[in-house]
């Protein structure tokens, strides 16, 4: 009953809270510029309007086009409920729970990209390949960055991962982390989620024959992702362990809109990468997060 | 060079007796214009005029390092001619808009489509050139696109990200413009030239002004053409700094993005204190212009201006400091030299292949016989080049204003226009801010328009935007698109 009562309470947390992230964002880039910018609450407006809007179907779309988001929207939430959440740790733990957090998001991935090529739009196929061909380099980097966890911690089970304080190469994984958080999120360098030209797009491109319910689901599953990747980041970084539970639920929250702040701060004042320079960056911090496996296999070893 | 050609010799802003323009037969008429072209002319406009039952061929050449324009023409015929293209590229778009309009067949033309024929409500856009090959995909983009802008189709031939081939289909905005000319002068004219590309609206309009002044055989009071120059000026600047925002807006960088739609609208704020209208619309008038810049509304726009220069200045140093943004721009959508020169580009996109090519410098008439501005040149061809001249002509042309502002010239403002003299050619070209606006128009033995040709700068440059996209990343494609900024509706007329 009571485990009821928590996974009920962590969906509604995770569920209410991550359409918040790009609404900051929004506010810090608009601050930037001297705007007033849209309500911290747009993206709450967007949903609740898709939601009871129509679908217009391509006639040569398979069921797949509205299994694709559904699917895709349920791993992420899926993912969300693996990730222990401060204080109150983790309600599914078990060991080897981040193999399944990582699959979980590669399901994702692969659902968005099938039902972005049902329609058979040339747009949405170049999305989809570009979305596949940076992901392979963004995997690298976070299977280094849980290994180097794994080894600083020895254990692959997510809440013994990122309870403890942070290890010896917290800065390396850091960096890693946040940039490919921008990968994985489609934000500037990476892609730009305000443009309207289809040509540079990654994931929006992905995304533009769908509408209403299923629009709204990969809306909101790309606002989870976020949080879900901010709320890794400042775990894996954050020397919270010694804290009293109520001090790192304060500092879980406040490192969740640092990391959001930033990101509006890096969208408000860098230009996009050109596509060929994509993966210079993402290999970057692939071996970010490789230099802190190194130094958390021979420098951290106790 | 110009000195020893048999074409009609005449001034930018002037005219010449129909019947003095030397008259040829086709294929005559065609050897003579490749061999100037070859010797270094440039290629303004060429256009058939009916006559009886056959159609003359018209050349008008510009010799830019002589400043002086060349017209010929050839004898009627029909069917069909030798190419000129075959030869010089840059007369391909010509010759498919005289088969289009007059039914003549330019022989070894490699590529002959419709210009802006109509097929029901959409152009009939041909076959595309394609690409074959189990690697090679296509993707098509418009005639409707995201944005909100003119609408255009692109077909681009891909292997993967790289462009092979981009072919441009046009004529969605096609309204018979030059038709509905023919006869006139008529009271609507003056509001069409105006909207023949909406932000070229001074340019146009001043074209036209100085056309049928010189057909009239006087030119406008001086006054009137500083204040044209002043007005062209600040068009020039609103459009550079908006399209310095909208490059900066296409690889997501803000600051400039945001800071030069907001300062693109204060230079056309100055452009409605001098005629109420952010676009200049109701300015330039035949004769004249129809409103005056006292002294004090002069003093409240040269304040006013320097302002947003200082604003502009700052806006753009945060778009060249950036690493970010000059990579994105540096080796991107690169045309060379060589090509462009070829296939005739005008205005900015030219002077970035490091071309010294402006009518202000090349044909001044008006105002800039007396001021010239510097001509703003950068080496590359790239994007990152184009934006460069953009930002040079900011300050160039920034700094001519303030110069300009100080020394009004006096006197009236209009002076009435005697009627249009009869079977007359006359030849108006005016830098706008994309390049060499010309007008070209015959009148008949009434002194009404026999022909009116309008050829805008997109017409010679948007061959220059699809050979930059040849070996481009497709997602480069904005960018490109945005270092050029051609009108649809310019082109389309």
């Amino acid at each position: 009953m009571t485990l009821i009562l928590d996974l009920i309470l962590r969906l509604a947390v995770w569920l209410l809270l991550a359409p918040l992230l790009p609404g900051i964002i929004n506010k810090v880039k608009a601050w930037v510029a001297c705007r007033r910018g849209p309500p911290v609450l747009q993206l709450y407006y967007d949903l609740a309007k898709l939601w009871r809007k129509g679908v217009v179907l391509s006639t040569l779309a398979s069921p797949g086009f509205i299994a694709g988001p559904a699917v895709a929207w349920v791993a992420l939430t899926g993912a969300a409920m693996l990730m222990p959440l401060g204080p109150a740790g983790s309600a599914l733990s078990f060991r080897g729970d981040v193999l399944l957090l990582i699959y979980l998001l590669a399901l994702a991935r692969f659902c968005t990209a099938w039902a972005a090529m049902e329609t058979g739009s040339a747009f949405e196929g170049m999305g989809a390949a570009r979305e596949v061909s940076y992901a392979v380099l963004a995997e690298a980097a976070i299977i280094a960055a849980v290994l180097s966890l794994s080894v600083q911690t020895g254990s692959v089970s997510l809440v013994t991962m990122l309870s403890p304080s942070a290890g010896a190469g917290a800065v390396l994984l850091a960096a890693g982390l946040f940039t490919v958080l921008l990968a994985e999120n489609c934000r500037v360098p990476f892609d730009d989620p305000n443009t309207h030209l289809e040509l540079t797009m990654i994931h929006e491109v992905m995304v533009l024959d769908h509408s209403g319910p299923p629009l709204a689901a990969i809306l909101h599953g790309a606002s989870v992702k976020l949080l879900l990747f901010a709320v890794l980041l400042v775990q894996a970084v954050l020397p919270m362990g010694e804290l009293p539970p109520l001090g790192v639920a304060g500092a879980l929250a406040a490192g969740v809109l640092v990391v959001t702040v930033g990101v509006g701060l890096v969208e408000s004042l860098l230009a996009r990468l050109a596509f060929r320079r994509v993966p210079l960056l993402l290999t970057t911090a692939f071996l970010l997060c490789l230099f802190a496996l190194l130094v958390a296999w021979k420098g951290g070893a106790k | 060079m110009s000195a020893s050609t048999p074409f009609a010799l005449l001034a930018n802003a002037s005219s010449l007796p129909w019947a003095e323009v030397p008259a040829w037969p086709v294929t005559e008429f065609v050897r003579a214009t490749a061999g100037e072209l070859t010797r270094g002319a440039r290629l303004c406009a060429l256009f058939g005029v009916p006559d009886g039952a056959g159609t003359r061929l018209v050349a008008v050449l510009a010799f830019d390092a002589d400043n002086t324009l060349a017209v010929a023409r050839s004898t009627p015929f029909s069917g069909a001619y030798p190419s000129l293209t075959v030869t010089h590229p840059q007369a391909h778009l010509f010759e498919r808009e005289v088969l289009e309009q007059h039914g003549l067949t330019p022989m070894g033309h490699p590529w002959l489509k419709p210009v802006r024929q109509n097929n029901g409500n959409a152009p009939a856009n041909g076959e595309f050139f394609r690409v074959d090959g189990r690697e090679v995909h296509e993707v098509a983009v418009g005639p409707v696109h995201a944005g909100i802008i003119e609408p255009g189709h692109f077909r681009f031939q891909c292997a993967g990200e790289e462009v092979l081939h981009l072919e441009i289909a046009l004529g969605y905005q096609h309204r018979g413009v030059e038709e509905a000319l023919t006869g006139g002068p008529h009271l609507a004219t003056m509001s069409q030239m105006e909207t023949v590309a909406g932000d070229t609206t001074i340019a146009h309009a001043t074209a036209h002004a100085t056309l049928m002044e010189s057909l009239a055989g006087t030119e406008a009071p001086l006054r009137a053409q500083w204040l044209r120059a002043i007005a062209l000026e600040l068009e020039r600047l609103a459009n550079h700094t908006g399209d310095m925002g909208a490059l900066a807006n296409d690889v997501a960088f803000l600051p400039t993005s945001s800071a030069c739609g907001k300062i693109r609208g204060d230079f056309l704020n100055l452009t409605a204190l001098i005629c109420g209208n952010r676009f200049g619309r109701g300015l330039v008038r035949p004769g004249g212009c129809r409103h005056d810049l006292e002294p004090e509304r002069a003093a409240q726009l040269l304040e006013r201006l320097k302002t947003a220069l200082a604003d502009t200045e700052q806006a753009v140093a945060w778009f060249w400091d950036s690493a970010s943004v000059r990579a994105r721009f540096e080796n991107v959508g690169v045309v060379f030299p060589a090509q462009a020169a070829e296939i005739g580009l005008v205005g900015p996109a030219a002077r970035a292949c490091g071309l010294v090519r402006d009518v202000r410098y090349d044909h001044p008439a008006g105002w800039h016989r007396f001021a010239q501005a510097p001509v703003a040149v950068w080496p590359g061809g790239d994007v990152f080049a184009r934006a460069r001249v953009r930002s040079l002509e900011i300050q160039r042309s920034g700094q001519y204003l303030c110069e300009q502002l100080a020394a009004p010239a006096e006197g009236d403002l209009r002076s009435e226009l005697a009627p249009p003299a009869p079977d007359t050619l006359a030849v108006a070209l005016v830098e706008g801010w994309r390049g060499e606006v010309c007008h070209v128009a015959l009148t008949d033995a009434a002194g009404r328009f026999r022909r009116y040709k309008i050829i805008d700068p997109s017409f010679h440059n948007w061959t220059g935007l699809a050979l930059a996209l040849r070996g481009t990343a497709i997602s480069d494609f904005p960018i490109c698109n945005k270092s050029f900024n051609l009108s649809y509706c310019g082109f389309d007329l």
